[in-house]
């Protein structure tokens, strides 16, 4: 950048409106998130004040009750009262299954994928477009009957699967885009040195494939940490995981108090998250780059 | 040439269904058959409620009541879960396609406007309008803001770049149900954006989830909230392709700044513009998770949100939801044939 030509850059008139436009979008970006974890530490009497909109700001009715402008009631109420890290660990099983068996399954098609020159490898990647535009609840208006006559209904692990599999176009668009771009040579020495497929496959390709499988990776986790649809119409109430149930929180707000699980319980949703991106932003871009355009 | 050179890398066909049977296995299972079984169940209704006289006598006399027999339900349900078998029935019926309330309102129409509000009175048209609308709106302001959010963070300094983009990545990665709570409360009545507005215009009723078209307005905000960063991201590394040459020739020949990005930029993401459609136009079909974040059930329904409800009720609408279920499905294919036939076009060039 140090030796662009003057002519290139841009006029400061059309920076200052470029950084004007930025700056309110970034304000409509982050604020909703900023706000709802500042009022996460007042009372519902403040975060949602019948008085005065200047209260979530000062924190009149939280200062009275417990002392202090501001206050982990919310969380501790959620976290130990409602006993929310239940669905803390049901996530992270959902988590763990979607995005292991989404690699597996992904990098194996995939890389086949990539490898054929045949004309059905064409074919079942436009297959699996098409089967990416499937919503998901028409899927499910599919499942629940089988589900509850084989009794399949309400296991995590059939959950995983079926999460796995509604991923699996986009983990395999991704996946084979990033396998084009390791060269065929490095297959063939292997193939000419002796290797199978597989050996090829494993010792030869997966070892320069890695930031491939880490970016499909975050993707498959965001999958299973995400997921509302799928969550809600499959499993149980004792499995449920937490963006299910934080909807669930809502279906009560009859009692008081009770909105202020759903704060406190989206907040804690969200915290992840930001340290996810902080440290996967480069991965995150670079797949949603590859799976849309190169793919 | 009548020897061809040995080619190692072409994959044998055995071993290529070997790599991908895992995979193909899946989507088989639980894409394509559940398809199949939504068409099944599309064409049976629920079992009718088998009734039963029951007589009860006490001493102040005997009176008959009508009770559902509940070993018979469970008999016809273990001998035929799927239900009867209906036909079109359920396409038909008001829930759905309704075809005989609109012989009836058509026929009594007095005029065009009547006719229409009537029409999209009935719950399938109510919410295939709000979706078509939705995502006709959506997917291009969308496409239109993650433009522009491109072209903006293209001019400022390199620096702050990173920032930038980890701001704006956060509405999309934030699950679409958890993100629309956020916005909720904060246009609640109650919340500081709703509270604010009442206290401005110092009227204490003011409240945006009263009214349809501000229900609507609020849901259509979210749409492009959530998706101008996929959108951004996208043209943003694009435009970091934009060839230099011809910047530069077009620079020499006197181009203006807004020339170069009609005659050099635009046609450079042109056919990225298009496939960001498609995935657009795919995903807002899909609306749902938004209308229940936000808590406008009452003023919007869209096709996945009658599916939702048929499933939730007391006892799950199998019929009802497989039948909206095929109906959505036609309406995607409908949506993405042109895309599918220049996928095939380009097929028959290439091969």
């Amino acid at each position: 950048m140090t030796d662009t030509p003057r002519a290139h850059r841009p006029p400061g008139s059309l920076v200052a409106l470029a950084a004007g436009f930025i700056t309110i979008w970034l304000i409509a970006a982050a604020l909703p998130f900023v706000w709802t974890a500042w009022g996460s530490l007042k009372v519902e009497g403040d975060f949602f004040s019948m008085v005065s909109w200047k209260d979530a700001f000062f924190g009149p009715r939280t200062t009275a009750l417990t002392g202090s402008a501001f206050t982990f009631q919310a969380y501790r109420d959620v976290w130990i009262g409602q006993e929310f890290w239940r669905q803390a660990l049901n996530t992270a099983v959902i988590t763990v299954g979607v995005t292991a068996i989404s690699l597996t399954f992904g990098t194996l098609g995939g890389y086949a994928l990539a490898r054929s020159t045949a004309r059905y490898a064409f074919w079942i990647l436009i297959a699996a477009l098409v089967f990416r535009a499937m919503p998901g609840l028409t899927l499910v208006s599919g499942y629940l009957l089988p589900f509850f006559e084989w009794n399949l209904w309400g296991h995590q692990w059939t959950t995983i699967i079926v999460l796995v599999a509604l991923n699996q176009p986009f983990t395999l668009w991704l996946l084979h885009s990033f396998f084009l771009s390791i060269p065929r040579d490095l297959d063939e020495a292997a193939l000419i040195d002796g290797c199978s497929r597989l050996q090829a496959f494993r010792l030869v390709i997966m070892p320069v494939m890695w930031p491939g499988v880490i970016t499909a990776g975050i993707f498959s986790f965001l999958v299973g940490y995400s997921d509302f649809v799928i969550c809600a119409m499959l499993l149980r109430e004792e499995n449920q995981t937490m963006v299910p149930k934080i909807i669930g929180f809502l279906g009560t707000t009859q009692q008081p108090g009770q909105v202020m699980y759903s704060v406190a319980a989206t907040v804690s949703v969200i915290v992840p998250l930001l340290v996810l991106v902080l440290f996967s932003q480069r991965r995150i871009v670079g797949g949603l780059v590859s799976g849309a355009v190169k793919g | 040439m009548l020897i061809h050179p040995a080619r190692p890398t072409h994959m044998p066909h055995r071993t290529f269904a070997l790599f991908i049977l895992p995979s193909m296995l899946a989507m088989i299972l639980f894409i394509a058959l559940p398809l199949v079984s939504v068409i099944i169940q599309s064409f049976h209704i629920e079992h009718p409620q088998v009734l039963v006289q029951q007589e009860t006598c006490d001493p102040f006399g005997c009176k008959t009541e009508t009770r559902v027999d509940a070993a018979a339900m469970e008999q016809l349900d273990a001998a035929a879960p799927q239900g009867q078998y209906n036909g079109i029935g359920t396409y038909l019926n008001s829930a759905h396609l309704a075809v005989s309330e609109l012989g009836t309102i058509w026929a009594a129409a007095p005029d065009l406007s009547t006719g229409l509000t009537q029409t999209l009175n009935l719950p399938f048209y109510r919410a295939l309008l709000f979706t078509l609308i939705y995502t006709l709106v959506v997917s291009p302001v969308s496409l239109a803001l993650g433009l522009l959010i491109a072209l903006a963070v293209n001019v400022l300094p390199r620096g702050v770049r990173g920032g930038v983009i980890y701001l704006t990545l956060l509405p999309m990665i934030v699950p679409s149900v958890i993100g629309a709570l956020t916005l909720f409360w904060m246009i609640d009545q109650r919340g500081i954006i709703g509270a604010f507005l009442q206290w401005v215009t110092g009227d204490d009723t003011l409240s945006l989830k009263a009214s349809g078209a501000l229900a609507w307005a609020t849901l259509f905000v979210h749409g492009v909230w959530s998706n101008a960063p996929f959108v951004f991201i996208v043209f943003f590394a694009a435009l970091q392709t934009v060839p230099r040459d011809t910047t530069e020739a077009a620079m020499v020949d006197g181009a203006s700044r807004l020339e170069r990005l009609r005659l050099v930029t635009m046609p450079h993401l042109a056919p990225i513009a298009t496939f960001l459609m498609l995935i657009l136009v795919m995903d807002n079909f899909r609306v749902f998770e938004s209308i229940i974040g936000l808590s406008a059930t009452a003023h919007a329904s869209s096709l996945s949100s009658l599916i939702f409800f048929a499933l939730r009720g007391d006892t799950p609408l199998f019929g009802s939801a497989a039948a909206t279920s095929m109906l959505t499905v036609i309406c995607i294919f409908v949506l993405l044939l042109p895309s599918l036939r220049n996928a095939w076009a380009g097929f028959r060039t290439k091969a």
